[in-house]
């Protein structure tokens, strides 16, 4: 028989606290009656004595301390899949929204998932092409990895992201089934609606799973978002081997939502306000990339974030950085230059592409560009310091050389169009040509052979290949 | 071995065979009169030091076949070093390459708080990779500690300990033990996490309070001893910080400061622009140098300490020049200065920089460091003495030699050390054919 608790001893924001409850286990989900008939959903996140506090996901809007019924549901948030949960759309805590009824289940599974034992892990070496030459050539995007893109706002974050879902392919298994989990935390309805008709747009619409909870939905509700999508994202890898990429924007806001949360509870708080645990939090998502030995799907995270103000040292981006495998930094400057994808090459990273890229996967000589186009483009940021001290004209042979070299690198390599799609080799190819601007002998990450064989000084003439 | 809390008379050896570890294989009467079993396993409070006769002196370094870290700051057996860095520095990429190649004789890599990738990838690698001492696959001589970020705190907070005491376990048998644990901040975080649930009050920025005790403790559990059965052995401890946005002033990194003496600072600047390993020379220190001075005099050669000071002052003097440079532009300096300028950039290329994927250049024996500096510098006074004789330096840099010098780390493999007599010759004929032309 299921006991029902009548009446509260205290509400504070999202959270209310029940007292003289028997058996309550952490985590666990409570239904709340409010009113008359009113159902609600709540999930336990504290217990002292006989004395719990259930944060709850609709909000505690109505509630009184006297109208209110609640029921101990015995099991931990779960989520039904099955196949067919593809194409769907659904609400933050995973109950579908599209008005095509209930997901029949195979299995119900615990949203908050299990850490992945490091020894069963499978490392990942296979790289996605996205077509787009910056992260293709300088920051390679491999299966099983999670490479956030670090952006702000009013840059061309979402643009990008489409663009990586529609162009990735993956390198010589072009049958391999593929599948995309979308999760929208605190953002914007216009902009959850152009990921939806992009989406649409591009027919993989049947292949995406939507979870949504924007700008005005309950914080609470984002804070489960991500793991039910990581959850289903589980699921079609590692039961339906398919290959997933998980898209979560905005991290900014979800890390928002376990603030106010946090200071609801009354916890104390380290940097700018957000909670002690915010990179175990942050950790709990992320880590659930990756493959799995012996499985044949894999889960590709992109998380969006965009920087408050710009600051890579905030601390949202900053515990982020240390947990994923790289970043895609976006630049506010480049974008006002026109370029597109405002891509900052210099502090963006991805950290398994050393071993994802070279010979038997790429070209051999990927490796020795990507290294020299970093050094040499970084070389071009200290001349122009330089240069914008002394004047252009004051500059070295040299230097001048450089200064063209920037400029071509970042309105060639870098930007490209919206619907622009390149092959490896013609990246590949096209840093080359661009490196040709500059002397033989500066070139001095380059292992003499490779030299050699690949380097042409540069020429106007090969120009229109391109 | 004996368990440290043993000591008695052996009354009864097991037979030569195989057992099990929980069998017992030998009895020991203790004074008391008590008879006691010891099996082949030992078991310790993590958090407690293995006790040890007592601390020797340290004189040895370890020796990493990274020439900024073997060269300009070393570090001892026995000691202690912190290696912090905003993320996508290096950090984990360092400490990978000091577990590879370190010459200690067991490796202990506790991964607190990092990435589970990462552990997979040295499960993947280190087994194929083969210890140039033993010749046996790497993975033989390391034990691994996995808590990755998404798993129990608690176990963080633990996992640093485990990882010590293992370490002692080994340097009680008389092993070299370096211990390198990524990342601490990981593990100091975790502290604030519990602490921060026990609703204990905060000091800086959430820490608790006893966060540099903490510290001192895990460190100071470093050290070279003679342990209780008279063996030498060591635990040398590399800990990684993850500074919060790369800013050192945090209280992880200040409070690591105090108990370590081998300082290796990464450097954002440098990582962007892919000079590896970031260690910047400016920040970083070493005080172990005058320890381990006169191991590099009798081990490598008497001059070693010599270049390695003229080294250090060159990239001094490079970067006083370059407040210059960057107000008013390179041309206008003298020709002795730019021949600094030159010099140093040879040495942050073709010395500092390493290439970890490089078959020989990952790892590089001290006699190839040596012969390396001695290059440098000896181009550096050729050079020199050019100037003087008001040859301009545009003429001198011209000529090939420069870039020579940088490329000889990929050209001169790990056992042709007779190659840079050729270098030198030609440094040599270099010299001859300028003198001649401007006669």
């Amino acid at each position: 028989m299921k006991l029902e608790y009548i009446g509260l001893k205290e509400i504070s924001g999202p959270l209310i606290v029940v007292e003289g409850i028997q058996g309550a286990s952490y985590e666990e989900m409570v239904e709340i009656t409010v009113g008359p008939s009113e159902k609600r959903l709540g999930r336990i996140v504290e217990i002292h004595g006989d004395i719990a506090v259930v944060q709850v996901f609709e909000g505690t809007s109505n509630i009184s301390l006297t109208n209110t019924k609640i029921q101990l549901m015995g099991h931990p948030l779960e989520i039904p899949l099955s196949y067919e949960i593809l194409g769907r759309v659904f609400d933050g805590v995973g109950r579908p929204i599209d008005g095509l009824g209930e997901i029949y289940p195979e299995v119900r599974r615990d949203v908050n998932g299990k850490p992945i034992n490091p020894v069963s892990r499978e490392y990942p070496r296979n790289y996605i092409q996205t077509g787009i030459s910056s992260i293709d050539g300088l920051t390679t995007l491999i299966r099983g990895q999670k490479l956030p893109i670090f952006s702000a706002n009013g840059l061309p974050h979402d643009t990008l992201a489409v663009q990586i879902v529609r162009q990735a392919k993956l390198a010589g298994e072009e049958d391999a089934e593929f599948a995309v989990v979308f999760v929208a935390m605190g953002v914007k309805h216009d902009v959850a609606d152009y990921f939806k008709k992009s989406f649409e747009d591009s027919g993989v619409m049947q292949k995406v799973v939507m979870f949504l909870n924007l700008a005005n939905d309950p914080v609470v509700e984002r804070i489960i978002a991500p793991r039910c999508a990581l959850t289903v994202a589980e699921y079609l890898a590692f039961e339906h081997n398919m290959h997933v990429l998980v898209i979560l924007t905005d991290i900014t806001s979800y890390c928002e939502a376990l603030r106010e949360i946090s200071s609801s509870k009354g916890e104390i708080p380290s940097r700018k306000g957000f909670p002690g645990y915010l990179y175990s939090d942050l950790a709990s998502l992320y880590e659930r990339a990756g493959m799995i030995k012996g499985k044949k799907g894999s889960i590709t995270q992109i998380p969006i974030l965009t920087m408050p103000n710009d600051d890579i040292t905030h601390p949202i981006p900053d515990l982020t950085g240390y947990i994923t495998e790289g970043q895609i930094v976006l630049d506010r400057s480049l974008h006002q230059k026109g370029i597109y994808p405002p891509v900052n090459v210099l502090p963006s990273l991805s950290r398994l592409m050393k071993d994802g890229i070279g010979e038997g996967f790429t070209r051999e000589d990927h490796p020795a560009v990507a290294n020299q186009l970093f050094a040499s483009y970084a070389h071009v940021q200290e001349v122009r310091a330089l240069a914008s001290v002394i004047g252009e004209d004051e500059l070295s042979e040299l230097d001048k050389k450089y200064i063209e070299f920037g400029k071509a690198f970042e309105e060639e390599f870098v930007s490209q169009s919206r619907e622009e799609e390149r092959s490896m080799e013609n990246t590949l190819d096209l840093g080359w040509r661009l490196l040709g601007i500059l002397p033989k002998e500066e070139l001095d990450r380059v292992d003499v052979k490779i030299l050699d064989k690949y380097y042409r000084p540069y020429s106007n003439k090969v120009r229109g290949e391109f | 071995m004996v368990p440290p809390t043993v000591a008695g008379e052996v009354v009864e050896v097991s037979k030569d065979g195989s057992y099990t570890i929980y069998h017992p294989i030998v009895k020991i009467r203790e004074k008391s009169g008590n008879v006691k079993e010891l099996t082949l396993v030992q078991e310790w409070p993590i958090r407690k030091p293995r006790p040890f006769n007592k601390r020797l002196g340290i004189e040895k370094p370890l020796i990493t076949g990274q020439r900024v870290i073997d060269t300009l700051f070393p570090i001892a057996k026995g000691g202690a070093a912190a290696i912090p860095g905003g993320f996508g520095t290096g950090k984990t990429m360092t400490q990978h390459q000091l577990a590879k190649w370190s010459d200690a004789d067991i490796i202990v890599y506790i991964g607190c708080g990092e990435r589970g990738n990462e552990m997979t990838e040295v499960l993947e690698d280190f087994p194929k990779l083969i210890d140039p001492k033993s010749g046996r696959p790497l993975m033989e001589r390391t034990v691994l500690i996995a808590n990755t970020s998404n798993m129990p705190v608690a176990a963080r907070e633990a996992s640093i300990y485990t990882g010590i005491t293992l370490a002692e376990y080994y340097r009680d048998m008389g092993y070299h033990v370096a211990i390198m644990a990524d990342s601490t901040s990981r593990w100091a975080e975790a502290l604030r996490e519990i602490s921060g649930r026990l609703e204990e009050m905060p000091a800086e920025e959430g820490f608790p309070a006893y966060l540099p005790s903490r510290l001192s403790e895990f460190y100071e559990r470093a050290g070279y001893v003679e342990s209780l059965s008279g063996r030498e052995g060591s635990i040398t401890i590399i800990g990684a910080v993850s500074p919060q946005g790369g800013d050192f002033s945090e209280p992880v990194t200040q409070n690591t400061k105090r108990f370590i003496r081998c300082f290796w600072a990464l450097d954002r600047q440098l990582a962007y622009s892919r000079h590896y390993p970031a260690i910047h020379w400016l920040t970083s220190y070493s005080e172990y140098m005058d320890l381990l001075a006169d191991w590099f005099k009798e081990n490598v050669d008497e001059r070693f300490l010599l270049l390695r000071t003229e080294i250090v002052r060159l990239l001094q003097e490079e970067s006083k020049l370059m407040e210059i440079v960057k107000l008013i532009g390179g041309d206008v300096l003298p020709d002795e200065q730019k021949l600094i300028l030159e010099i140093a950039r040879v040495i942050r290329l073709g010395f500092l920089q390493q290439n970890a994927y490089h078959e020989s250049d990952t790892y590089v024996p001290l006699v190839k460091q040596f012969k390396m500096m001695e290059t440098i510098i000896y181009l550096y006074n050729t050079s020199r003495k050019l100037i003087e004789k008001g040859i301009p330096m545009s003429v001198l840099r011209e000529k090939e030699i420069f870039e020579e010098v940088i490329k000889m780390k990929y050209t001169i493999g790990n056992d042709e050390m007779e190659k840079f007599e050729e270098i030198r010759g030609r440094i040599d004929s270099f010299y001859k054919e300028l003198y001649n032309e401007y006669k």
